[in-house]
């Protein structure tokens, strides 16, 4: 195990310097950096004076190695925007934006789990149609569309939810329910296929002839069987939904890393956007990971697989 | 038109708006004396002077005071914090500061503070974010409890200007003490509202400020709170607005402001500001080579554009088509120069005297305009036999595509940073900077006189020159002013100027 564990941390490793280099690059490709922190009102010898002030005249590559040198140490610099250590915004940003993300995976897992199980014991039924629809309309939507017409329907028809801001757990009941949406409809149509392929097999016909009640059979036997590809695909969704807060916290004006992430992008606050890219893409790796750690329990073969091949 | 973020259908706007004929409860500000207002975009830093989006700019002309004021209406400059000024000559000011001034943590204001923030902000250690307002300042000196002299680097005619609101006050013991980070977040300034409580990037919440002094040309504040937010999607906002949430906001597309004009509680107003569009032409381009370089090709995409029309058609308000390279309500807006009058048969003969019979065809790079508007132009462009092959582009790869001469059109918008002086609209861009690409000999010197003169006169007769020389060879297609709508509570009276700050201090309830 602890072998499977360092061989994984390694391959993220290089995947995040790899991730957080392309997104320098990116930065750069999308136009002079100097010249939009300038502004639009900017003259052009306002943007060779910050040209020359943040060395972005310097080479790519040269530029990046300063930066990830200083990383490593655990410094990410003062953000170009607003003038203060890229440490501290983050902290705020992050913790907003985790909590959505958390809240609004909670939501996709009961709206998806028990849809998906319902809809592969009554397969073929008005309850598998429904489950159907529910999940094709989640996947069709943009999300802003549904945000906005949520919006319409509990801030302004019946004015009973918060539209903007995440101070309290209201003001975070809409958002989840939009990003959770969002993320549904992958794990419910996996929760489905997988039962059903589960429910097909040789151990439960097994487990039925034993007499074992019709509950304990669904939920304790196959279930078990139906997760493994559901755990993997709940960590790439869980994933997404960092990617979807972009547009729900600029809907609902949440101030998170998501908005943070985008507003930066557009402005070329450099150390904002690497600091952020390298938080996103270690979420992503830790996420993969606890799958990894969870299918591994999950399903012994996986641990005597990987054993083997030591 | 629009400007929304996620780009949402209108449609969307009017299904919002008529979904709102159930009315909210009444949140509404009047009540409680509060002004709820939101802005789209974020408000970086209270410490101004490393500010550079409009909203921040807004927000601190409520908590800081400068030593002069701009009055509008008037144009006239009159003192602020200043009880008096005087021009001693072309490099020296001197100002007589008023005594019973207190910033908001309730220090008295003396010179002291002023000459503290004039060295400071024009240091190149601070490194303001537009060095334009602070550049010319050599030093400030102190010459008595209450009396400032300024010297500047060489003579400044926008002085005055950047003085009025651009150049605000800052109490010095608490600067030093708490920095440019402390000031970002807890501002002190002498303004009349004075910020209690802020979530960074989200919620400001400004008080009156009770300890405003008498006499301010700004007057004190008439309501009593003023809550603001950042709500960076339009529909949010209409939705708030329409159920009571919010008293106020800007910047909204023409075809939403229909459709918000239609409810009950909601009023439109629209007012025109400095900012106008153009198409800057390259005559320059490839080395000189390029049909652009041809005065009789550069009259023609003139006279090809019909924007009367498209102002009638796509922008409407108070926006109006206009002839010269600035904005007419600035000081030295010469509108008396060549015309080119909308006459496509005329353009295609002027193409053809020019040797392109069967016309031209060009990239047009444009920016921070709605595409639909390029979209018109380019059609217009056709009709005459200019084929131009529209390239939309972010802000900074277009301006940056323009300055080192690989457009050959572009098609964008300015501001002047809201003064009304053309020294910052034609004097930044043919005074043969690297924002002018036309480097026209007899422009240049003309320029360059007029914006380091001080005598109004001679700036006025060198701007008109140099505007009826840009306009005979026809290096720019001045296009129109544009208009800010305000949506607003009808309980609320304010107004908007056509610097694009809004005097929040002045609003009141109905």
């Amino acid at each position: 195990m602890l072998r499977f564990i360092l061989r994984r941390s390694g391959s993220a490793l290089i995947l995040m310097v790899v991730v957080s280099f392309v997104a320098f690059m990116l930065i750069f490709a999308a136009g002079d950096p100097a010249v939009k922190l300038a502004g639009e009102a900017g003259s052009s010898a306002d943007a060779a004076r910050i040209r020359a002030l943040y060395g972005f005249d310097k080479p790519i590559p040269v530029q990046f190695f300063h930066w990830i040198a200083a990383a490593v140490r655990g410094n990410f610099g003062h953000s170009l925007y607003f003038d203060q250590p890229v440490a501290s915004i983050l902290f705020d940003r992050l913790g907003v934006t985790l909590l959505l993300g958390l809240t609004s995976f909670i939501f996709a897992l009961v709206l998806a789990f028990p849809l998906g199980i319902a809809a592969a014991r009554w397969q073929n039924t008005w309850i598998d149609r429904t489950a159907l629809v529910i999940a094709v309309v989640g996947q069709a939507m943009p999300t802003f569309w549904f945000a906005l017409l949520l919006v319409i329907l509990f801030s302004v028809t019946f004015p009973i939810l918060p539209t903007s801001g995440s101070e309290t757990w209201q003001h975070f009941v809409m958002p989840s329910i939009v990003l959770g949406y969002f993320a549904a409809p992958a794990i419910m149509r996996l929760t489905r296929s997988g039962m059903i392929t589960a429910l097909e097999t040789d151990y439960i016909r097994t487990a039925r002839a034993m007499g074992i009640a019709p509950r304990n059979v669904l939920l304790k036997y196959a279930l078990r069987n139906a997760l493994i590809p559901v755990v993997s695909v709940s960590a790439a969704q869980l994933g997404y939904m960092l990617a979807g807060s972009v547009v729900v916290e600029s809907v609902f004006a949440i101030n998170g890393a998501g908005r943070l992430a985008w507003e930066s992008i557009l402005r070329s606050d450099l150390p904002t956007v690497q600091a952020l890219v390298l938080c996103f893409s270690l979420v992503y790796v830790i996420l993969t990971f606890l799958a990894d750690i969870l299918n591994a329990w999950l399903d012994p073969r996986m641990r005597l697989a990987d054993a083997r091949t030591d | 038109m629009r400007k929304s973020t996620t780009q949402a259908p209108a449609l969307l706007a009017a299904i919002l708006l008529g979904a709102s004929a159930a009315s909210g409860p009444a949140f509404a500000g009047k009540a409680d004396d509060t002004l709820n207002a939101a802005f789209s975009a974020e408000v970086t830093t209270l410490d101004p002077y490393k500010e550079s989006g409009r909203e921040g700019l807004v927000m601190a002309r409520l908590i800081y005071d400068a030593l002069l004021y701009k009055d509008m209406k008037t144009g006239e400059f009159r003192p602020e914090l200043a009880e008096s000024y005087k021009v001693v000559d072309d490099k020296t000011i001197d100002f007589k500061l008023r005594q019973n001034v207190k910033f908001h943590n309730g220090q008295p204001m003396t010179a002291d503070d002023v000459v503290y923030t004039l060295n400071l902000v024009s240091s190149k250690e601070y490194n303001a974010r537009y060095q334009i307002a602070v550049e010319w300042i050599d030093r400030a000196e102190k010459l008595g409890e209450f009396d400032v002299r300024l010297h500047m680097k060489k003579p400044n005619p926008l002085a005055l200007e950047m003085l009025a609101g651009n150049l605000p006050i800052y109490p010095k013991a608490y600067y030093e003490s708490v920095g440019s980070q402390g000031m970002s977040v807890k501002p002190v300034g002498a303004g009349p509202y004075k910020l209690v409580e802020l979530t960074p990037g989200t919620r400001y919440v400004l008080e009156r400020f009770e300890d405003y002094y008498a006499g301010s040309p700004k007057g004190a504040a008439k309501i009593k709170r003023m809550v603001t937010r950042v709500l960076p999607e339009a529909n949010t906002q209409y939705a708030e607005l329409v159920n009571g949430q919010l008293d106020w906001i800007w910047r909204v597309p023409p075809d939403d402001a229909r459709n918000l004009a239609r409810q009950a509680k909601v009023a439109v107003s629209n007012a025109q500001i400095m900012r106008f569009a153009y198409i800057s032409i390259n005559p320059n381009y490839q080395d000189g080579k390029s049909p652009l370089a041809d005065v009789r090709v550069r009259q023609a995409i003139n006279m090809a554009v019909d924007k009367p029309g498209i102002v009638k058609a796509l922008i409407g308000g108070a926006s109006q088509a206009i002839a010269s390279a600035c904005n007419p309500i600035q000081f030295g807006c010469e509108t008396d120069v060549k015309a080119y009058p909308f006459d496509t048969a005329k353009a295609k003969a002027l193409l053809a005297e020019a040797g392109h019979p069967d016309g031209i065809k060009l990239d047009l790079v444009f920016t921070s305009l709605p595409r639909i508007q390029a979209e018109a132009i380019a059609n217009n462009l056709g009709k005459a036999g200019i084929q131009v092959t529209l390239n939309e582009q972010q802000y900074a790869p277009g301006i940056s595509a323009w300055r080192e001469g690989r457009a050959p059109l572009l098609l964008t918008n300015w501001g002047s940073y809201g003064v009304g002086d053309v020294g910052l609209s034609v004097g930044q861009f043919f005074s043969g900077t690297g924002d002018d690409l036309a480097k026209d000999k007899d422009v240049i010197p003309l320029l360059q006189s007029a914006n380091a003169s001080m005598d109004r006169a001679k700036r006025k007769d060198d701007y008109s020159k140099a505007l009826k020389l840009i306009a005979d060879k026809a290096y720019w297609v001045p296009l129109w002013t544009y208009n800010v709508i305000t949506a607003h509570s009808k309980d609320l009276d304010v107004t908007q100027n056509a610097d694009e700050f809004v005097e929040f201090y002045r609003a009141n309830w109905k």
